[in-house]
């Protein structure tokens, strides 16, 4: 059992969650995540660590309430327990002073980049940061994300904050102005992935994506994450999670993430894009 | 408990021993009954049809039987003392050989073991050994709860604190064999149940989940502690159980990685690993969704592509979840490596064999979703270095089946995650963890495993057999360390 200490919204259905998790918190390298399991009858979801504390033994997760299982820990609070919590899973990104890293989140992705842009200042890169969101009530982490990079841009959908538009657009401008950049690390929903990828392929730059591809187990025994890099099938739990973004077929990871639509189950790694970020902004 | 249904003869001849009785048949489930349900298909034999099946026994005194059993039980024992209604006596006897009765002889492939060289099965039918091993194992659980009927010394003083990682038939023997010599034993887990494959893998209709739970209930109240949800590598790591004072780790990890076909199409929507169908629905049991939360989408027409015990727990899962089932096989029906016994089940329930077949394609529709495979068909050619007859394609014979679902059943392999984070862990041919033979120690000292890890996907008896030796070869290597050092500190004193 897993105690969640502390619980707070800090975005439209955004909610951070504070959680007891020792062993966890002890070996937690950016990158990484958990696989949680609510209850007896609960599906297991992943969810990346957003932060951990090896001393306190806790660790934080941010979780946006999509589907089933995301909403019933919505209803949840600090005193209730979590059943099952595996982790830390899949394997830390490499993170190396290489000059400048551009750091492009779209919606809860912005959970999942911060402790790598946080490692990427620490080892000494300017980091630059792209947040792209339905409008401003789904923004959350900026002053976070402010405190160790350069810069942090913001665009919205609507226009309720910062640049009107998609994340792809802030990049344009900054590969426009003439920067310099060594490598783009982009996490959010899939179109908007592939459209950073396709545009820094064009123009030559090193990009890694986080990918979120359905998973069950988490430790390589059912496949199930399993997604095309290059000429390989990668199992995204164990190879993963973060693959060369210009070496991985979103095309048919779109697809297997729509599993579940078929099946009448509400599935949202698609529907992420509806929830907003900047991911419709395709081309 | 109920008895005779329908007596289906799984071995299909008719055969005489001792006295002229012939091999009792398993009472099951009708098939058209159980294939609406999860219940178990076998249901036991009665305490008369036992006694009576053990009276056939001819007690051979050079006990052929034994040397096809990999943990070496005393058949002829144990199978007297059924014959003369000393139940309990029966299931001493096999405990001293094997701590997991009920299960072995649910899922043991006996017509290749024991039974194999059961004399009778010459001129006739092997004496049920694998069936009389479970009602024994059965009858102790259903009338003495196990461990009542037990005694378990529990040594005041341990000897050591050893860690077993996974928590599969090879962990559990090692772990129940060191709780045994003395050591205080800590089992890892990964996943939120333990039980390796017998949790995820093999479903309820042929090893129901309260046996397993009973088994490591057992394992609990006898002083060993099971730890679900950490998975050694990541959330701890092998230098880590070394830190926190274990003096041996035990890696039972087994063969989890799936293996996949390689073919176009396979990242199609539809196409599931064996391992994440039957994960879904034993694991997670996605049979009762909406009432649990894991969903699981098969279609009507399912096909399944393999021909061992995992082919067919997969296809008799899906016939269940009302699918209709066709296995794709490259080799011939002679050349199934499933049991027997789950290849006529699953022909009874209505699953249909493709043999000498072979998927080379697997097409989808607009969404994505699989519509159909190609499939070619082999011939037989010359024979392999394994000694198998080999198969090739016949060119040409190309054809598609319609299909709304494929599920992949082609084999498992090591996952990489423990030989990644492990310095100094050596590894074989598809990532087997190498261990030396007489010792079961790995490349690092005070490192042992055993089971599929070490083999490759086997058996459960055969990981069982290596976990209990492991265990007394951990007990040998930290009965000398312990000396060596209190010899050094007396010299050093
Ligand atoms: C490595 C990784 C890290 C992630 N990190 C975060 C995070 O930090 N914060 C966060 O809010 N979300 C994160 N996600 C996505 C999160 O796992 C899904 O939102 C969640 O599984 C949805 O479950 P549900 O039952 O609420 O949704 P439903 O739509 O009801 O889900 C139905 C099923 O589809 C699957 N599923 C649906 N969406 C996704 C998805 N995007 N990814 C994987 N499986 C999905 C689940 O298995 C679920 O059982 C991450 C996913 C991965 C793979
Ligand atoms: C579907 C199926 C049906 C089968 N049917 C039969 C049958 O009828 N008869 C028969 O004899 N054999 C059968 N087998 C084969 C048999 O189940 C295996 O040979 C046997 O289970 C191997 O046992 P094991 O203890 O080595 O590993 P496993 O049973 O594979 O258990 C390994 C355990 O270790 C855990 N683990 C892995 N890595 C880690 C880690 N890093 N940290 C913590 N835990 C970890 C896993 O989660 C798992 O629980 C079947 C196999 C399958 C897949
Ligand atoms: S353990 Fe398996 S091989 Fe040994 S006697 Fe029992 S059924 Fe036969
Ligand atoms: S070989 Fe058959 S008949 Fe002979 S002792 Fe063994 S089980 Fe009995
Ligand atoms: S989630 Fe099962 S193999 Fe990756």
């Amino acid at each position: 059992m897993f105690r969640i200490l502390g619980k707070e919204a800090i975005a439209h259905n955004v909610w951070k969650y504070v959680i007891a998790a020792p062993d966890v918190a002890k070996n937690t390298q950016p990158g990484q995540f958990v696989v949680l399991r609510l209850h007896e009858r609960g599906e297991r979801i992943p969810i990346s660590i957003s932060d951990w504390d090896g001393d306190a033994g806790t660790i934080t997760l941010i979780v946006q309430a999509v589907g089933h299982t995301t909403q019933q820990l919505a209803e949840m609070n600090a005193g209730d327990h979590i059943l099952d919590l595996l982790g830390p899973l899949g394997k830390p990104a490499v993170i190396e002073p290489v000059g400048t890293v551009v750091c492009i989140a779209g919606g809860v992705g912005t959970a999942i980049i911060y402790p790598e842009a946080r490692r990427h200042q620490e080892v000494g890169n300017r980091v630059l940061t792209l947040i792209g969101a339905r409008s401003r009530e789904h923004l959350f982490y900026q002053e976070e994300l402010a405190a160790i990079s350069e810069r942090v841009l913001v665009a919205t959908d609507d226009g309720s904050y910062g640049h009107k538009g998609f994340v792809t657009d802030l990049l344009r401008q900054l590969i426009a102005d003439g920067i310099h950049l060594d490598q783009v690390i982009a996490v959010g929903p899939i179109p908007m992935m592939e459209a950073v990828s396709e545009l820094t392929k064009r123009h030559d730059i090193k990009t890694i994506v986080s990918l979120n591809p359905i998973m069950v187990d988490g430790t390589g025994m059912c496949g199930a994450c399993r997604v095309r890099v290059g000429d390989e099938i990668k199992f995204c739990c164990i190879d993963g999670p973060e693959f060369d973004a210009h070496q991985v077929d979103f095309s048919s990871l779109l697809r297997r993430s729509q599993l579940y639509e078929r099946s009448g189950a509400s599935c949202n790694s698609t529907g992420n894009v509806e929830e907003g970020c900047g991911g419709q902004c395709h081309r | 408990m109920w008895w005779p249904v329908s007596q289906v003869d799984i071995l299909g001849k008719q055969s005489t021993g001792k006295k002229g009785l012939e091999r009792a048949s398993m009472p099951t489930q009708p098939p058209e009954e159980r294939i609406k349900n999860f219940g178990e298909v076998s249901l036991g034999y009665s305490p008369e049809i036992a006694r009576r099946e053990a009276a056939r026994c001819l007690q051979c005194r050079h006990r052929p039987c034994v040397k096809g059993c990999p943990v070496g039980i005393d058949i002829p024992g144990f199978v007297r003392l059924i014959a003369e209604g000393d139940f309990a006596g029966a299931a001493a006897v096999i405990r001293q050989d094997n701590t997991l009765p009920a299960i072995c002889g649910r899922v043991c492939p006996q017509e290749v073991q024991c039974e194999s060289l059961c004399v009778l099965g010459r001129k006739g039918q092997p004496v049920a050994i694998g069936n009389l091993e479970r009602f024994a194992a059965d009858w102790e659980r259903e009338t003495r709860g196990g461990a009542a009927g037990r005694t378990v010394k529990v040594n005041g003083k341990k000897k050591g604190k050893v860690a077993v990682v996974g928590s599969g038939p090879a962990s559990l023997t090692a772990a129940a064999e060191l709780n045994r010599l003395g050591y205080q034993v800590t089992i890892f887990e990964a996943l939120h149940t333990p039980g390796g494959v017998l949790a995820y893998g093999i479903p309820e209709f042929r090893l129901p989940k309260d046996i397993l739970a009973h088994e490591f209930q057992q394992l609990e109240r006898q002083g060993v502690e099971l730890r679900t949800n950490v998975l050694i590598g990541s959330t701890l790591t092998v230098d880590d159980l070394f830190a926190q004072g274990f003096q041996a780790v035990f890696l039972g990890t087994g063969a989890g990685l799936p293996n996949l076909l390689g073919i176009p199409g396979e990242d199609l929507n539809g196409v599931y690993t064996a391992n994440e169908f039957l994960t879904r629905v034993n694991l997670m049991r996605a049979y009762l969704y909406p009432q649990v939360d894991t969903p699981l989408y098969l279609g009507k027409r399912v096909v399944v592509i393999g021909g061992g015990n995992t082919a067919m727990d997969a296809a008799r899962t899906a016939v269940r979840l009302g699918s209709k089932v066709m296995v794709v096989y490259r080799r011939s029906r002679e050349n199934l490596p499933a049991r027997r016994e789950e290849v006529l089940h699953a022909e009874e329930e209505g699953v249909e064999f493709r043999f000498l077949t072979s998927p080379t394609a697997i097409r989808g529709d607009e969404q994505g979703w699989v519509e159909a495979i190609q499939c070619v068909n082999m011939e037989l050619g010359e024979p392999t270095e394994n000694g198998r007859q080999g198969v090739k394609p016949i060119a040409g014979s190309e054809h598609w089946l319609p299909a709304d679902s494929v599920i992949v059943a082609i084999g498992q392999g090591p996952t990489p995650i423990i030989s990644r984070t492990t310095p100094g862990l050596e590894t074989g041919l598809h990532g087997v963890l190498k261990v030396a033979p007489e010792t079961f120690m790995t490349s690092r000292e005070g490192v042992f495993a055993a089971g599929d890890i070490i083999t490759g996907g086997a058996t459960v008896i055969k990981a069982m057999g290596g976990g209990k030796k492991a265990a007394q070869a951990i007990d040998r290597y930290l009965r000398n360390k312990n000396s060596r050092l209190i010899n050094q500190s007396m010299s050093e004193g």
